[in-house]
C-alpha cells in the first residue's frame, strides 16, 4: 500500500515536471498548424526546420560557440584546478569562492555586466563576445568536476614518476592526467551542455544580426509560434538530455572509497 | 668497515616556522639497513623525503657517493622510494607499473620483460603481469611498489613506512621478505618507521629520533640494551625508568636501596636515571630480594605475566613466567649488568615521552 501511494507520488512529479515538454514533443508531430487539434502525424515541421536556413546558421553558431568555449573552458579550469591544488588552503578557498560566484549569480546580472564591460572596453558585439561569456561563465562548472577528482589523487604517485626517472611534465601526462580524465571530460560535457542551452547571457552579449538556437527562437516567437519551433525546441531538449546522462555515466565517483 | 654511501650533513628544515629537523647529521654505509625510527612528526620522514628530493633542506648538504646531491631534482638521483600509499599507477597494469622507469631510461624490449620477470619472482609474484594493480591485496601492491622500484637498479632504496597499512601477520612475513631481498640485492635501504618491534627485527642501524634530533645511532641490541637515555629507553620496548643517584663507580643507590651495576664514569654522587627492563626484574621470596614490595596488577600475555610490584613507593613494571597472585609479597632483585645508567636529560627534547602504542 505505502509503495503503492509512494509510486503514484513519483509518478505525478515526474508528469508535472515532463508533461509540458511532453506536449511540446507531440505539437511538433502535429499535422494540423493550430494547437487545438490533432490533425495527424508528420515530420514536415522538422523538414522545414532544415530548410530554413536562418535556423541552420544559428544551430551551427550556437554548436560552433559551445564547442570552442567548452574546449577553452576546460583547459583553463584544469590548470586552475591544478595550481589551485598547490595552493595555501587560505588563497584557495578565497579563489573557489570567486569560482562560485557567476554559477550562483543571477544569468540576467552576468549577462548585463559582461554587456557593460564589452561597452566600456570598445569590444564590438558578436561571435567573439559570445564566446568570451561562454567561456567565462563555462569554466566553473569545469572546476566543479575536476576539482573533486583533483583532491582524489594521491600527490605520491606523481612523486612515484619522478622518483622513477620522469620529468615533472612527462610525469603530469603519464600518471596525473589519466586520473584527472573522467573529471575534465564531464567538465566539458557540462560546459557544453550549458553553453548550448543559455540564452540571457547570450541575449545581452550578441550583437545585432548573430544569433544562437535559443536566441533566434526568442526573436521567432516574437513573430508569432511557428511549428517549427516545436521541433526545434524537442531537439534541444533531446540532446540536452543526452548529454546530461552521458555526464552521469561517466565514472566520475569511481574509487571515492579509500 | 664499509664504504660510507650518503652523508647528510648539518641538515636543517622548518616548515612554516616550525623546525623540524636540527642541525641533523647520518652517515650512511653500503649495504646496511638502515632504520629511522621515531613517533609521528619526529622528522623521519621528512629525513627521507630530503634524501629522495621531493624536499629540499633550509641548510645543510647532501653526499651521494662522494657527489654533492643537495640541488639534484629527484628524477636524476640513483635513488629510488617505496612510498607509504604504494603510489601505484592504477590506469596502468602491474608489468607497464614495473616497466615506467625503465621505459624513460629507454631500455630494450627484451631488457625491459627479462627485468620484470625477475622482480616478480623477487617479490613472489610470478604471473601478476596483466593484473590491474586494484585487483592486488594490500601486500601484493606493496611488493609491486617494491619491484617497480628496484627494477632501476638503485644504489639505495628509500622506504616511507611501507609495511604500515598491513595487518600484523602479513607485516611479520614481509619483514622476512625485505631482509631477504636486501641480502639478496645487496643495496642499502633506509628504511622509515615508527614500529620499535620492526626496526629491531630488519635493522643493522637502528637511528632513534625525536623532535628533529637523533637521540642515538646503534645495532639494535646496543639501542635495547644501553639506551643512551630515557626517550630511547621508553620508546624501545617497556622499561622501568628510576630516578637514582651514582654513588661511585659501580654502585647505584635506586630508591634509597644500594645496587650493584657494572657502568663506570658516571661520577660520584652524581643523579642520574637507571632502565630496567620489565623481563629483567626477578622476583623471589621477600627474604631473598634486595628489596621488598607487593604485587598490585597482574595480566596474562600469552608468553609471560605482566606485573606491577609496589616497592619503595614505585611501580615496578615486571615481566615474568612464573605467577604471583595480587597482593603477594615479593622480594626484587635485578642482576648487575641489566642496570642500565643514563645521564639525566639536559633538556626538554631528550625527555621521556609517554607514547601510546
Amino acid at each position: 500500500m505505502k509503495t503503492v501511494a509512494k509510486r503514484i507520488y513519483i509518478a505525478l512529479i515526474i508528469l508535472f515536471l515532463y508533461a509540458p515538454i511532453g506536449i511540446l514533443m507531440v505539437l511538433s508531430f502535429n499535422e494540423s498548424k493550430t494547437r487545438a487539434k490533432w490533425g495527424g502525424f508528420t515530420f514536415k515541421w522538422y523538414i522545414a526546420l532544415f530548410q530554413n536556413e536562418e535556423i541552420l546558421r544559428a544551430l551551427f553558431n550556437t554548436l560552433l560557440i559551445a564547442f570552442t568555449s567548452s574546449l577553452i573552458a576546460t583547459v583553463i579550469g584544469t590548470v586552475a584546478c591544478i595550481s589551485m591544488t598547490g595552493m595555501k588552503r587560505r588563497a584557495k578557498s578565497i579563489l573557489m569562492g570567486v569560482t562560485n560566484i557567476p554559477m550562483l549569480n543571477a544569468d540576467i546580472v552576468t549577462g548585463i555586466s559582461l554587456m557593460l564591460l564589452y561597452i566600456s572596453l570598445g569590444i564590438r558585439f558578436g561571435m567573439g563576445t559570445i564566446l568570451l561569456s561562454h567561456i567565462t561563465f563555462n569554466i566553473p562548472y569545469v572546476i566543479l568536476s575536476v576539482m573533486p577528482r583533483m583532491r582524489q589523487i594521491n600527490v605520491s604517485t606523481y612523486e612515484a614518476a619522478l622518483d622513477l626517472g620522469s620529468s615533472p611534465i612527462h610525469a603530469f601526462f603519464k600518471v596525473v592526467f589519466p586520473d584527472l580524465l573522467p573529471g575534465i571530460l564531464s567538465g566539458f560535457l557540462m560546459a557544453f551542455t550549458m553553453s548550448l542551452d543559455d540564452f540571457i547571457i547570450t541575449h545581452f552579449t550578441k550583437g545585432v544580426g548573430v544569433d544562437t538556437l535559443s536566441t533566434k527562437i526568442y526573436t521567432e516567437i516574437k513573430k508569432g509560434i511557428k511549428p517549427e519551433m516545436y521541433a526545434l525546441s524537442s531537439l534541444i531538449f533531446v540532446t540536452v538530455l543526452t548529454l546530461l546522462v552521458l555526464i552521469n555515466l561517466s565514472p566520475t565517483d569511481k574509487k571515492k572509497a579509500e | 668497515m664499509k664504504k660510507e654511501l650518503i652523508q647528510l650533513i648539518d641538515i636543517s628544515k622548518s616548515f612554516d616556522g616550525q623546525m623540524v629537523l636540527d642541525e641533523l647529521n647520518l652517515h650512511i654505509h653500503e649495504n646496511e639497513f638502515v632504520t629511522l625510527l621515531g613517533p609521528s612528526g619526529c622528522g623521519k620522514t621528512t629525513t627521507l623525503r630530503i634524501l629522495g628530493g621531493f624536499t629540499s633542506p633550509d641548510k645543510g648538504r647532501v653526499v651521494f657517493d662522494g657527489q654533492d646531491i643537495t640541488q639534484i631534482p629527484p628524477n636524476k638521483r640513483q635513488l629510488n622510494t617505496v612510498f607509504q600509499k604504494y603510489a601505484l599507477f592504477t590506469h596502468m597494469t602491474i608489468a607497464e607499473n614495473i616497466a615506467f622507469g625503465l621505459k624513460i631510461k629507454k631500455k630494450s624490449k627484451s631488457y625491459i620483460d627479462d627485468k620484470i620477470r625477475y622482480a616478480l619472482k623477487l617479490v613472489n609474484l610470478d604471473g601478476y603481469e596483466n593484473r590491474m594493480p586494484d585487483s592486488l591485496s594490500g601486500g601484493q601492491q606493496q611488493r609491486i611498489a617494491i619491484a617497480r622500484a628496484i627494477v632501476n637498479e638503485p644504489k639505495v632504496l628509500l622506504l616511507d613506512e611501507p609495511l604500515g597499512a598491513l595487518d600484523l601477520k602479513l607485516r611479520q612475513e614481509m619483514q622476512y621478505e625485505l631482509i631477504r631481498m636486501k641480502n639478496e640485492l645487496g643495496i642499502t635501504f633506509v628504511y622509515v618507521t615508527h614500529d620499535q618491534e620492526e626496526a629491531l627485527t630488519m635493522s643493522d642501524t637502528i637511528v632513534v629520533m625525536n623532535q628533529g634530533y637523533i637521540q642515538q645511532i646503534g645495532s639494535p641490541e646496543s639501542i635495547y640494551n644501553e639506551p643512551e637515555n630515557a626517550f630511547v629507553a621508553d620508546f624501545i620496548g617497556e622499561s622501568n625508568i628510576i630516578p637514582a643517584t651514582m654513588i661511585e663507580d659501580k654502585l647505584v643507590s635506586i630508591l634509597g636501596t644500594r645496587f650493584a651495576c657494572v657502568d663506570t664514569g658516571f661520577g660520584n654522587n652524581r643523579p642520574v636515571d637507571v632502565v630496567i627492563r620489565p623481563e629483567d626484574v626477578i622476583l623471589v621470596e621477600p627474604s631473598e630480594g634486595i628489596i621488598q614490595g607487593v604485587v598490585s596488577h597482574l595480566i596474562f600475555k600469552g608468553v609471560h605475566y605482566e606485573m606491577e610490584v609496589q616497592a619503595c613507593g614505585f611501580e615496578w613494571l615486571v615481566h615474568s613466567t612464573t605467577l604471583f597472585p595480587v597482593g603477594k609479597e615479593v622480594g626484587i632483585r635485578v642482576d648487575p649488568f641489566n642496570i642500565q645508567i643514563m645521564n639525566k636529560p639536559e633538556s626538554e627534547d631528550e625527555e621521556a615521552v609517554i607514547i601510546d602504542i
